[in-house]
């Protein structure tokens, strides 16, 4: 049972702030990301992209690119066979068009040529004959009957019939009856929200290198948080054998979820296995906004009864979210967080999923949460300001504890939000005076953490050193957690220890980096790779000493004999035993694999404090503390850093980030500059206080601590700026025009 | 299109190439030199993460050609540390963990290394505005800040 | 018998209940359960459930065993970013 996995212990090394260990190449250039490598022989890869936001295409002719020198290879949808899984399918689709161009930005054609100047030559030169379609860019138009319909075919059986093609699913979560819960309400608000959709905003853009052999054998070197997922699908995509297909992840420049699919990958391999040479693809910032990532846009009514002494009585929330133009369940994961930090009675949500003309969604930090828990933790301060309440106590009478009957289903057993809540209200931020025009806002925030497919490979090396082989990218440190965590368990010094990521030919299959589920799952690994090997050490002790191996313990990273009848001997060293390790049976390792559960769920609690300029618009952060449950800090300088980062992005979707489509369906803001995503100058200290709150699931009370951070930035701003301005805003992000518009009333 | 030949200074080293009339000095260096160390993030001069300091002066390199490097001292991330010892900047980051992915990290470290030389002692503000045109995604940039500010001490011997 | 509960939604694959009982020791054996005798269900478990046991998620992992007290509640499968 993953429940008893935690037992209680003085750590030695877990909690303490060391160098990572590929802290000099980053800090030297040295380090090698997605668009660093080379291969001899190679070409360059550039893909064309539909400029209308849907249209049918209706022959693509390639004869004058193909024709110009230095043109190796051109490929189109029709290269690539339809796959049978649905789910694949998508993927496959949206890597390149097949029928229909869904969105401004969609691929259609691709080019490999000697350099980079003759594919861009050889772009131009392909005609494609496109049948302009009517377009829906917007989740409220798109779900209205009559709208343009962006696929046919794609809707559930749980969609009632009768409504727009565009609706492809629909949830409801939650308990008891809300009717007989607001009918004991002293008041019951009723709000709509809408939020952009914003991209994850990595500054590293997709890039990859292919590699594919006449023989059939392949080699795919990537950006990416899975390099056993981008095996998965462009195994099936370019129908080769898994084992035929080595995935290598380079150092990664930033994901957030973004690089949990394919986008490049499969058309690199395919213009690789059709040019006989290795063909190198690194978008352009511009492809980086229009084809990949964004999040869904979305468009929610929030219902909430409170008794005037602060307890909610009932909750409802009915959801739209667009995950683009291809069907999208991160509705039901935003359906299933909106009210998770509360414990209620009586609870409902519904989740709609809309296909609108725009990107195919991709992951983006707790996926689905942060909007929902928007609208709720937004109407919840309207709610407070209505009685004259004080916000952390509201959240504090409704906060579910242990034994809470979770709005998604489960009971929760522990959880940390009331001690985090209690934290905020300790802490000196929440007291300090604010001046005239300044307003602080509060928020909570949850994740549900996932655990998932893991190995680990533990090599006991003669020298006494230890290698560790793990397959999960590491997007922020998360090789020295792992370092940590098998030094705490082995007993022996961290610096003699090196974590390395395996590409897919060289460990057995590895989830993705998402849902903050690395330190947590890999860490639970290696520890039990570690104890692993560390029986396999006492056994090799046990044989030298001619005794039990029952008999035998470890203990500060050696083996000691257990107990007074075991005999005498002096403890023998990890490196004593590794010396020794060809005469007593050859050499020693340690792996684990395993489906991880028991990842536990996380909460965390966010106050700033602004101030909206009148005149202009803009809202200036004054203040921002980050609260949140980390389980066990492994190494507590990332697990701050996630939180600011994680908190400092969602100041960003609050404030600024937006994809703006006009009319003719067109991304209008495909760069940085109009795209705009936090600067240092923009921002005050982010302020990170770390609770420890054990998680049970985990050897030594691990919780992931990725996601959570994202998703009470949304309403605390908005919560900040209502009280500094004086007027509610219910659409993020809250720019400047937006907010002067809500001044002026 | 015809190339042109350039001679340059790169880091101390006197480099000569070909390049394209108009092609940047970041492709110059990634594609031609094999310095990968600078990044592209955008290309439109956004983000920073190709940042270098040409005959002194802070620039993306995305936005200055290779022809213009002709004659001139350019220094980049390459150029930081002295053989192993690493610039008092590049041990605060890995010590202060102001960094997350790391992409934006070289350039952070060449603007940041640049403004020590014109200010050595900044405030956090004049900090924070100087590497306003740097993005990092990652970290919310509190510990960059504490890093730059730690190193900035170290270098000013306080 | 196990009592598992439902999200909302699948309520109408299961004669309008959001609670029903199935004979199950393990996840595998629920999710088989639960597709015989309500068909309905089928679909949404063949795109794929989670499962939360006494509290904890579990994404996969048929052979997890369920007691006739565990509280068993079905959910969407997720993914994360």
């Amino acid at each position: 049972m993953s429940l008893d996995e935690y037992t209680r212990r003085e750590f030695k090394q877990v909690g303490t702030r060391v160098r990572r260990p590929d802290g000099v190449d980053k800090v030297t250039g040295r380090a090698m990301y997605g668009a660093d490598a080379t291969a001899p022989g190679m070409l360059v890869g550039r893909i064309l992209r539909s400029p209308h936001a849907h249209a049918r295409v209706k022959g693509i002719d390639t004869s004058a690119a193909e024709a110009l020198k230095g043109v190796k290879a051109i490929i189109t949808g029709a290269d690539l066979p339809a796959q049978e899984d649905e789910f694949i399918r998508d993927v496959q689709d949206n890597c390149m068009a097949r029928d229909k161009a869904l969105y401004d930005g969609h691929a259609v054609a691709a080019v490999a040529a000697t350099d980079a100047a003759t594919a861009k030559a050889a772009l131009k030169l392909i005609k494609v004959d496109y049948e302009v379609l009517p377009h829906v860019t917007d989740v409220d138009a798109a779900i209205q009957p009559g709208a343009p319909v962006v696929q046919s075919g794609r809707t559930l059986e749980n969609v009632p019939a009768g409504m727009s093609e565009n609706v492809t699913s629909h949830s409801e979560f939650g308990h008891g009856d809300p009717a007989e819960g607001f009918a004991r309400a002293d008041m019951i608000l009723e709000r709509s929200y809408r939020t952009a959709a914003t991209h994850q905003g990595y500054i590293e853009p997709h890039a990859c290198l292919a590699s594919y052999a006449s023989d059939g054998k392949a080699d795919l070197w990537c950006c990416t948080q899975g390099q056993f997922n981008v095996r998965t699908l462009c195994a099936a995509i370019m129908e080769m054998e898994a084992s035929q297909l080595r995935v290598t992840a380079s150092e990664i420049g930033g994901g957030f979820g973004g690089k949990t699919t394919v986008f490049i990958e499969p058309v690199a391999l395919a213009l690789s296995r059709k040019a006989g040479r290795p063909v190198k693809i690194v978008m352009t910032r511009d492809e980086v906004f229009r084809a990949t990532g964004p999040t869904v846009h979305t468009s929610t009514d929030v219902k909430i009864g409170m008794t005037k002494d602060g307890r909610i009585t009932a909750a409802e929330a009915t959801l739209r979210y667009s995950g683009g133009a291809f069907p999208c369940g991160t509705v039901d994961m935003g359906a299933q967080a909106a009210f998770a930090a509360y414990d209620l009675d009586h609870v409902r949500t519904y989740g709609w999923n809309v296909m609108t003309n725009r990107p195919k969604e991709a992951a983006y930090r707790a996926p689905g949460a942060p909007q929902s828990i928007y609208a709720v933790e937004a109407t919840l301060d309207e709610l407070c300001q209505h009685f004259g309440l004080d916000p952390l106590d509201v959240r504090l009478k409704n906060a579910a504890k242990k034994g809470t009957k979770s709005s998604y289903g489960p009971t929760f057993p522990d959880i940390g939000l009331t001690a985090t809540l209690e934290a905020a209200k300790a802490h000196p931020h929440y007291s300090a005076p604010l001046k005239d025009g300044q307003g602080r806002g509060i928020s909570c925030g949850f994740w549900f953490n996932f655990g998932g497919n893991t190995c680990v490979s533990l090599n006991v090396n003669t020298d006494g050193t230890v290698g560790i082989t793990e397959g999960n990218p590491d997007i922020g440190g998360s090789r020295a957690s792992i370092s940590l965590m098998a030094a705490e368990e082995l007993g022996i010094p961290y610096d003699r220890i090196r974590t390395i990521v395996a590409d897919t030919s060289s460990l057995g299959y590895n989830d993705v980096t998402d849902g903050s589920r690395v330190t947590f799952a890999v860490g639970l690994a290696t520890i039990k790779a570690a104890r692993d090997a560390i029986g396999k050490m006492c056994g090799r002790a046990a044989r030298i000493w001619g005794i039990d191996p029952e008999a035998v313990e470890w203990k500060d990273g050696a083996t000691v004999p257990a107990g007074p009848n075991a005999g005498k001997f002096p403890p023998m060293t990890l490196a004593e035993i590794a010396a020794v390790s060809a005469e007593t049976g050859g050499p020693i390792a340690g792996h684990h694999e395993v489906n991880a559960d028991g990842a536990g769920v996380s909460f965390g609690v966010h106050i700033v404090d602004v101030e909206v300029d009148r005149d202009t618009g803009a809202t200036k952060v004054l203040r921002y503390t980050v609260f949140q449950d980390a389980g066990k800090a492994v190494h507590p300088s990332y697990v701050e850093g996630q939180m600011q980062g994680g908190a400092v992005q969602g100041i960003g979707w609050a404030l600024n980030e937006e994809y703006i489509y006009g009319k003719d369906g067109r991304l209008q803001n495909p760069g940085f500059l109009d795209y705009r995503v936090p600067v240092a100058s923009d921002l005050p200290p982010i302020d990170a206080v770390i609770l420890e709150i054990p998680n049970p699931g985990h050897p030594y009370g691990v919780r992931g601590v990725g996601e959570t951070g994202i998703v009470p930035p949304l309403a605390a701003i908005t919560n900040a700026v209502c009280r500094s301005a004086g007027v509610r805003l219910h659409e993020l992000p809250m720019s400047p025009p937006r907010v002067l518009k809500a001044l002026a009333g | 299109m015809k190339k042109v030949h350039v001679s340059t200074t790169i880091n101390g080293d006197p480099y000569e190439f070909l390049c394209a009339p108009d092609e940047s000095l970041l492709d110059v260096l990634r594609d031609r030199l094999g310095l990968t160390g600078s990044k592209e993030g955008c290309g439109t001069g956004d983000c920073g993460a190709c940042s270098v300091t040409l005959n002194g002066r802070l620039v993306c390199s995305c936005l200055v050609l290779g022809a213009e490097a002709e004659g001139a001292e350019i220094a980049t991330i390459e150029g930081m540390a002295d053989g192993d010892d690493l610039h008092p900047l590049q041990q605060h980051f890995i010590d202060h963990a102001a960094l997350q992915c790391g992409i934006c990290t070289p350039g952070i470290l060449v603007a940041a290394r640049a403004l020590l030389e014109k200010n050595p002692d900044p405030t956090d503000e004049e900090l924070r505005y100087w590497l306003a045109g740097n993005l990092c995604r990652c970290t919310g940039y509190d510990k960059i800040i504490r890093a730059v500010q730690a190193a900035a001490a170290e270098m000013r011997g306080a | 018998m196990v009592k598992v509960r439902l999200w909302g939604s699948l309520r109408h694959g299961a004669d309008g209940q959001t609670e029903v009982e199935v004979e199950a020791r393990t996840f595998k054996e629920l999710l088989d359960r639960l597709a015989e005798a309500y068909p309905g269900l089928e679909p949404q478990i063949r795109r794929g459930v989670s499962l939360s046991l006494d509290g904890v998620i579990y994404r996969e992992a048929w052979f997890t065993e369920i007691g006739p007290e565990s509280e068993v509640v079905l959910m969407p499968y997720m993914t994360g970013g």
